[in-house]
Parts: C-alpha cells; sequence; structure tokens
C-alpha cells in the first residue's frame, strides 16, 4: 500500500509482511491494524453524525465486520445496510490514532457481499445492477453510456425522466448530475513536451466517467503539467482504473481494469508518473497493489504504479509554477475531497496552490474535511444522506462568503455544483486546476 | 448469543415504540452486537436492546417503562469508558444518549452554558471559543466523549491538575431519577445536601443526566509547552516530586515512557529526542507578564533532576501536535499492540518510582508488555496492559495483572479510580477500599435513590452482600 509522504503509514503487526491469504480475504495489513475501540472515529464519521446509531460508525461497522469474519454474525440484509450506508470517505483513517486501515477492511468485505441480497427499500435493485454491470463492463461501454444517456436526456427528457423515476431517487439523482455537464472529447495532444529538458515524463489518466464529462479539466492538467517543466503523454489506448468496481466490491473487474491499464502504461514507455485529476481514481491506483496478494506477478507492477501515480495538485505544488501569468481576483473556497485528504493524505498542496494565485482570496469553509456526499457512486446508492450531507456542505459554502466553491475530484465538484444549485444561490463550483490553469493560461 | 426475549423486555419494546416511534428502538442482532462494548473490550456484555431518547421526557418514559416492566436500563454517551461503566451485564436496555446533542443556553456574560448531555466535550469549548471562553475539563478522549459521560465519571484531563475535575465545572444537572422523575439538581447557591456533588462520579447508578449547566472559563492569557526528556522514568518522576515541590504549580505534568513514544511515533511521525527512556509534557499557563519566568524555572527544576533535552513548543501549531499526541496516545498503541487494557490507579507522587518498578514487575510475572502515559502531576496513573489475542489465558492473565496493580496502589497508600471509574472492572476492589460500613452506607444511598435496583446494576459497588440486596429487591419488582 503506496501512502502519502505526510500521512502516516498505517500500522502492522511484527509478523505481517503485508500478503493478502486469498484474494477475498483482507491483507495482514488491514487485518492486523487492530481497532482498540477507542471511538476517536466517532465524531469523523458523517454517516454517524447523521444517523447517531454506532452500526452506522467506523467502530460499529468495523466490530460488525470482525463478527461476519468470526461467524458470530451472518451477511443478512440488516447488517449488510450499515456497511452499505458507509461512504467510504475514509474520514475515520485520518481521525484513527491505531491506524486501521478500514478501506481495505471495507472494500474486501464488500467484495464478499457484493451479490447477496439487500434489504428492499433501500437501494433501487435496477439501480445497484445497472452500476454493477457498468463496473464489469467494458470502459469504452461506460463512456458510450455517459453519451448515450445525456444525448437522451437532452433529446428525450421525458423518456429518461420517466426511466429514471421508475428505477429511483438514485437513478434521478444521476441524471440531474449528468444534465450539468455536455460530454465531449477533449483536445489533448498525445505527446506534448516543454520547451526545455522535461523535469518529468509523466502519463495523463482520463479516468472512464470522466473522459466525456471532464474534458476541459482534462486539457487544462496538461497545459498546467506542461509548463511546470512535464513531458505529457495522453496515452490513447487507456481504461478505467477500477475504483468504481471496487467501491462496488467487484474485486475481480477491478483488478483486470488495473492490470489492462498497466499494460496500456507499459507500451508508451518509461514514466516518472501517472497524473490523475480525480481524487477517487487517485487513491484507488495508490493503493492498487492491495488488490494482488504478494507472491502475484502483478502485485510488484501495481506496488509500482502506486508509488508513481500521483495527483495533479501534489506534483504541482512538488514542481513549482512559473509566476503566474493574470490575477484570478475571485472569493473561492476549498472543499478538500475526501480521496485526497483523508486516502491520499494530501491536505495542504491545493491550498498553497491557490494560495499563490494572484488575486485570489481563500475563504475558510467551516468543516471543509468533510464528505460532500458524492463518495463514487453514494449518491446513486444512497441518494437520501446523499442529499443531507450536499445540503449541509451547500451551507457551509453559503457561509464561507466565496463566490466560487472548488474541489480536487469531479464527482465532488459535480454533487457541489448541483447542491448550490438546487439552493438557487450564485454560487459556481470548479476543480482548484482550473482556477490554476486560468491564472497561468496564454 | 443474545437469550430469548423475555414477556416483560417484549412489553417494555413494545411501549417504547408506541412512546418514542418504532425507529429510537433497536433490538436486532445487528444492532445489539455493536453495543456490546465501549472503550475498552474486556467488559463485553451484549444488550437486549438499544433506546435512543430524543429528551428529557423520553427519557423519563424510557426509565418509567423499564421499571414498570423490571427491565435494567444503562446510559451511554459516545461508548469511550474505559471501566465498562456502560455495559448491560444484566442485559436489559442500553439507553443511548448522544442523540440528544444541542445547546439549549450559552450566556457568554454569564460565562456558562447548558448542553444536553449528548454533546462532545470538545464541542463546547470550540462553540464558546469564539466568545474568548473555554470548557477546562479535557480528558484525552475529549474529541469524542459526551458530557453526559464526563459528569457521570467526574472525569478529569491532563489540566485537572490546576483547574479541578468535572464537579468543579459544574454548575447543575437536569437529572431524570430511577423512579422516572426528572428532576433540576443544583444551581444557584441552597443549603442542604449538596445532590450535585453526589451525582458526579455516580456513574450512572443514580439517574440519567438529561441536562447540563456548565462553568466556562477564559480563554488562558499565555501558554508555554515544554517536553522534556529523561534517561529513565525514575528520572522523571523525580523531576515531578521536584516541580511540585518546589512550588511551581504547572497546569499539565504529564509522563510518557518509552513504549508509549514508540506508538506516538509510528502513529503521527513525530520525532522524540533519542535515548530517551521517558518524557514530560508540562505546560504551564497564566499572565503573559510572568510566563517567561515561569517556563525558565521550569526549565531549570528540570534540567538539575537530569533532563536530557527540553524543548520549548515554538508556537500554537507544535503545542497542538504535541497535545494531539499525548491525547491520542491511548489508540495509538494500537500500534504496537491489538489490545489494550488501562488501569486508573492514583497514589501519592513521592511514591511514583517505586510504583512504577512495581507496575513492571508485576506484567513481566503475567507476561505481559505494559507502557505507561498518565498524569504524573496528579499521582493517576494509566498503565496499559499489551495483549495480541483475546484467549481465555490472556484475558485472565490481564485482569489478574491489573487487579495486582489496583491493589498495590492501595498498599502504597493510593486509590483505585482517578477518572475512568470503577464500572464493573474495580466493584470487587472497592472492599479493598472501603470498610464494610462504609459499603453499606453506600448501598443504603443507592437505594434510596433507586429503590428498584435497575439503574445500571451491578456497577461501582462490589456484589457483596449490601448490593445483592438492591439487585434482590430489583428483581422482586419484576416478578
Amino acid at each position: 500500500m503506496s501512502v502519502a509522504p505526510d500521512k502516516p503509514a498505517p500500522a502492522s503487526a511484527p509478523n505481517s509482511v503485508g500478503a493478502h491469504d486469498t484474494q477475498a480475504a483482507p491483507s495482514e495489513e488491514a487485518r492486523s491494524s487492530p481497532c482498540v475501540h477507542c471511538g476517536f472515529c466517532l465524531p469523523a464519521c458523517p454517516t454517524y453524525d447523521l444517523l447517531g446509531t454506532e452500526m452506522d460508525s467506523p467502530r460499529g461497522r468495523l466490530h460488525l465486520m470482525d463478527a461476519l469474519e468470526s461467524g458470530r454474525a451472518q451477511p443478512t440484509p440488516t447488517l449488510l445496510g450499515h456497511l452499505d450506508s458507509c461512504l467510504g470517505c475514509r474520514a475515520c483513517e485520518s481521525a484513527c490514532p491505531s491506524g486501521v486501515a478500514y478501506g481495505e477492511r471495507l472494500e474486501t468485505t464488500r467484495a464478499l457481499t457484493v451479490h447477496a441480497p439487500r434489504a428492499e427499500g433501500t437501494t433501487s435493485p435496477w439501480l445497484r445492477r445497472a452500476l454493477l454491470f457498468g463496473a464489469s463492463a467494458p470502459a469504452w461501454v461506460v463512456h458510450a453510456g455517459v453519451v448515450v444517456t445525456a444525448a437522451a436526456q437532452r433529446w428525450l427528457p421525458g423518456l429518461t425522466r420517466g426511466i429514471a423515476k421508475r428505477m429511483g431517487p438514485g437513478a434521478e439523482a444521476g441524471l440531474e448530475l449528468l444534465a450539468r455537464r455536455r460530454p465531449r472529447r477533449a483536445r489533448l495532444p498525445s505527446h506534448a513536451k516543454p520547451d526545455h529538458t522535461p523535469k518529468r515524463r509523466v502519463a495523463l489518466l482520463l479516468g472512464c466517467l470522466h473522459r466525456p464529462l471532464s474534458a476541459s479539466l482534462h486539457e487544462a492538467t496538461q497545459r498546467l503539467l506542461l509548463r511546470a517543466g512535464c513531458e505529457v503523454i495522453v496515452p490513447p489506448r487507456q481504461g478505467c482504473c477500477g475504483a468504481l468496481a471496487r467501491h462496488l466490491g467487484e474485486l475481480d473487474n477491478a483488478r483486470a481494469r488495473v492490470a489492462a491499464l498497466m499494460d496500456d502504461l507499459a507500451a508508451v514507455g518509461r514514466l516518472d508518473h501517472l497524473v490523475v485529476n480525480a481524487a477517487g481514481c487517485g487513491a484507488s491506483l495508490r493503493e492498487a497493489a492491495a488488490l494482488w496478494p504478494a507472491d502475484h506477478p502483478r502485485h510488484a507492477e501495481a506496488l509500482s504504479l502506486g508509488e508513481r501515480s500521483v495527483d495533479a495538485l501534489e506534483l504541482l505544488d512538488e514542481l513549482g509554477l512559473p509566476p503566474a501569468r493574470r490575477a484570478v481576483p475571485r472569493r473561492v473556497a476549498l472543499h478538500h475531497a475526501c480521496h485526497l485528504v483523508h486516502a491520499q493524505g494530501v491536505r495542504d498542496a491545493p491550498e498553497r496552490l491557490l494560495a499563490s494565485i494572484p488575486g485570489l482570496q481563500l475563504q475558510a469553509l467551516a468543516d471543509a474535511d468533510r464528505c460532500c456526499g458524492s463518495a463514487g457512486v453514494y449518491n446513486l446508492l444512497q441518494p437520501e444522506l446523499a442529499t443531507t450531507l450536499r445540503e449541509q456542505k451547500v451551507q457551509a459554502c453559503r457561509e464561507s462568503g466565496a463566490e466560487l466553491v472548488a474541489a480536487a475530484n469531479p464527482g465532488c465538484q459535480l454533487q457541489i455544483e448541483a447542491g448550490l444549485a438546487a439552493a438557487g444561490l450564485g454560487l459556481g463550483s470548479t476543480h482548484p486546476l482550473e482556477l490554476l490553469d486560468e491564472a497561468h493560461r496564454d | 448469543m443474545p437469550r430469548a426475549p423475555s414477556p416483560a423486555l417484549t412489553a417494555c419494546l413494545d411501549a417504547l415504540r408506541t412512546q418514542l416511534g418504532a425507529a429510537a428502538v433497536h433490538d436486532d442482532a445487528d444492532s445489539i452486537l455493536v453495543y456490546e462494548s465501549d472503550g475498552s473490550r474486556l467488559h463485553d456484555a451484549v444488550p437486549e436492546a438499544v433506546v435512543f431518547p430524543r429528551s428529557a421526557a423520553q427519557v423519563a418514559q424510557v426509565v418509567r417503562a423499564c421499571v414498570r416492566h423490571g427491565v435494567p436500563y444503562v446510559g451511554r454517551g459516545a461508548g469511550t469508558g474505559l471501566s465498562g461503566g456502560a455495559m448491560a451485564h444484566d442485559g436489559g436496555v442500553v439507553v443511548a444518549l448522544n442523540r440528544m446533542n444541542k445547546v439549549l443556553r450559552f450566556d457568554a456574560a454569564e460565562r456558562r452554558i447548558r448542553v444536553e448531555p449528548g454533546v462532545r466535550n470538545l464541542d463546547v469549548t470550540r462553540h464558546v471559543a469564539p466568545h474568548g471562553l473555554y470548557y477546562a475539563p479535557d480528558p484525552s478522549s475529549q474529541a469524542a466523549c459526551t458530557i453526559g459521560g464526563n459528569v457521570a465519571h467526574n472525569s478529569g484531563g491532563p489540566h485537572t491538575l490546576k483547574d479541578g475535575v468535572t464537579v468543579n465545572h459544574l454548575l447543575g444537572v437536569q437529572v431524570v431519577t430511577p423512579q422516572g422523575e426528572i428532576v433540576e439538581v443544583g444551581g444557584d447557591e441552597r443549603p442542604g445536601y449538596d445532590l450535585l456533588a453526589l451525582l458526579a462520579g455516580s456513574e450512572g447508578t443514580l439517574g440519567l443526566v438529561t441536562a447540563a449547566e456548565l462553568k466556562l472559563l477564559r480563554t488562558r492569557e499565555s501558554v508555554r509547552t515544554l517536553l522534556v526528556a529523561y534517561p529513565s522514568v525514575e528520572h522523571a518522576c523525580e523531576a515531578v516530586s521536584a516541580i511540585i515541590g518546589s512550588g511551581l504549580l504547572p497546569c499539565a505534568l504529564e509522563l510518557l515512557d518509552v513504549e508509549v513514544v514508540d506508538a506516538l511515533t509510528a502513529a503521527f511521525g513525530l520525532e522524540f529526542p533519542d535515548g530517551a527512556g521517558a518524557l514530560l509534557l508540562i505546560e504551564t499557563d497564566g499572565p503573559l507578564a510572568g510566563m517567561k519566568t515561569e517556563a525558565k524555572r521550569i526549565e531549570a527544576v528540570c534540567k538539575e533532576h537530569g533532563a536530557l533535552s527540553v524543548r520549548l513548543a515554538a508556537d500554537d501549531a507544535e503545542r497542538a501536535q504535541l497535545w494531539k499526541a499525548r491525547k491520542q496516545a491511548f489508540g495509538a498503541l494500537g500500534r504496537i499492540a491489538r489490545h489494550y487494557s488501562t488501569q486508573d490507579g492514583v497514589i501519592p507522587r513521592t511514591r511514583l518510582p517505586e510504583m512504577l518498578r512495581h507496575v513492571r514487575e508485576i506484567a513481566a510475572r503475567h507476561e505481559l508488555r505494559v507502557a505507561n502515559v498518565f498524569h504524573a502531576g496528579d499521582g493517576n496513573l494509566h498503565p496499559c496492559l499489551l495483549y495480541d489475542d483475546e484467549s481465555a489465558d490472556t484475558t485472565a492473565r490481564v485482569v489478574a495483572a491489573g487487579q495486582e496493580i489496583l491493589a498495590r496502589c492501595l498498599e502504597l497508600g493510593g486509590t483505585l479510580s482517578g477518572e475512568h471509574g470503577v464500572g464493573i472492572e474495580k466493584r470487587e476492589a472497592m472492599a479493598q477500599l472501603f470498610d464494610a460500613t462504609a459499603l453499606e452506607v453506600f448501598t443504603n444511598l443507592r437505594a434510596a435513590f433507586d429503590p428498584t435496583g435497575l439503574c445500571n446494576p451491578g456497577k461501582v459497588l462490589p456484589l457483596g452482600r449490601g448490593c445483592g440486596e438492591v439487585l434482590a429487591a430489583g428483581k422482586q419488582v419484576s416478578s
């Protein structure tokens, strides 16, 4: 497991080597990072905050996962409901003094229970099935699905709304989000070099869902990397990072995707970094090695991928940018994306970069590192809780006095944007990279 | 596994579902399983149900239903307790008060705040800090633990050395008595018995706190925090006695031994001085004018007693980092062991070095590792016995070692608990601390509050003769 430098390493027991016993069992590392029940995770957990029940807290969920493993509890729909209510935001990991690898525990437990029946009335079984299909389909199918749904929504709004309504509030929430973006192909040179000797040779990950939805973000990222002195390759063949499949518990599929991605990257030659601009994808890639047992040939390769995967903001912060070309006189609040701040331990880089933009005024945002409810596909699977979190985030944004909210994950950005629009506030949302790009563009 | 629900329990829960709503009553297997433990794992007990009242009126309804049907009940806040005080050992109902988490009233000019029991300790300070105020009792779990639990345990913390414990900051409480009445206790000076002092530290055996009125202090004008390294725990202990003996009064004086330092290094990546066998974390506060001299005097005493190095926290960020490490030390022990059990004995400060030798000897004899992090200024020890498996043999050794440590504290003129409470863990040892007459007074006092014996039964008092009568009384009501 690769961790960011400013995040302390997870605990490991004297005898552990971080190896998996079987592919579906938690690694020794996850198993041996003991929860000592101190309860420090409770105030950090958004679902415990909302529901007030320990079954829906990190300590309670770990207790339930232990009970599942030891056979004291069965994977009943009620129990799985408590695991499904988890955002996977991993704020508990930032709060945990004991270094419990909660995310890994949750992932492996979800993998063992992915097809077990869920309680009725929680998530639409249709939507869950559709997402599971998406997680196991080739990346181009996901890509095409997004484009076709967006087109259908534009040209056949009545029909798409009708279908979504039958699939439940999660699907409707999904459409609401999709309506905010017009998918298009990013205009990216497949190979771009700076004028001088490149400081690093990097590849840019485009993702699956975000390939068509974040075209302008990808273009901004490439320009910034070039400006920071990187040789930037956009591998023509590249699929999905497997994060969505992992969140749902489809580990076989996640393995296939990461393996394919590693093969695609191998084709472009030596790389210093795989640069990611979506925190969710970045977190998953950094932990890619956890997908394979230590003696598996893919393990070492995934370890190396994890070490080289880096969030664009972290890399730009490390390399530094030449002085900005123009001021961006805006009041900006920074929302810390969970998968950047909690899963990757990157907290200061985005703030430092935004503070470096002339004219930009950073506004304090209350609970900036609390999940906005997006959490991968959580906003589709648990629309009720996700919407409450979104409303809390919108309230904090409103109180911050900002005119623009920046989030380093396209999912958060979309979620917050939809929330701001629903509240009728005149606030916009953006990615910190797009603000930086605005300051650095020709 | 849970036993089959009794008809009395079923009737009780049915009544509560009607009164509180079905969503506030959980008796499914998964819910009760999660509520089998709190901050320690040695005292697990699966309750029969968990209920979530939202107001004092609802708490009263819960208590009345339990009394009517003869069902035992126990209050719970965040479940961070370390003596099994919030465990339902006699079955029955856990009354989870964490959803009652509103600030009811705040008067900055009067420097007082009234909160519901589920408000977290640290959130009180967060709420009042913009007005230049803070709430002084600061248990290490303050980010998670609740005011209700603090009142029940009369909680302290590192800064109680100077500021005192919860009862010193408590202006009044609202409590639901074991008869189900809502009563206000405390308030303005009144003659008669000081029930407020009695309720603070009663560990939820005399009623359930549904609101607490707290005294607030003005934010400290200036603070100096020093981290002092010593070659051994003995050296550090001598320095502690010397500091107090010299007339200096730091607001906190914490000792961390090398095992704890290892855990903290792993958890927070902090750099501690090489070769240190023990660290003292010393903090002093007061008016800005005298601060520099005060810190210098402390430093001088530390050096006279063999300090390897003295580091003064350069700024607020460094001080916050040091305190974060200290306050999360128990949790960080997970880095060096799968489980730990901590004791809470108190001894005269001058006997600290001697007691720590005993602790090491007892742990070694039971083949257990031990880590020490504690409030040295108060002589309040927290030896943490570390263990890696939950086998019956291991837990028996942990329990036995813990009891020996406490027995030794008593021999050295100390007492059983500084702040973690007696709970279920130390109830039998109470018979070593108090004679039969004193225990009978306690028992009668408790029975006066709780004639049915259903309010957190089996805690605090030994299950000897006296307490048995209370339990028997409860059983008669239920039959």
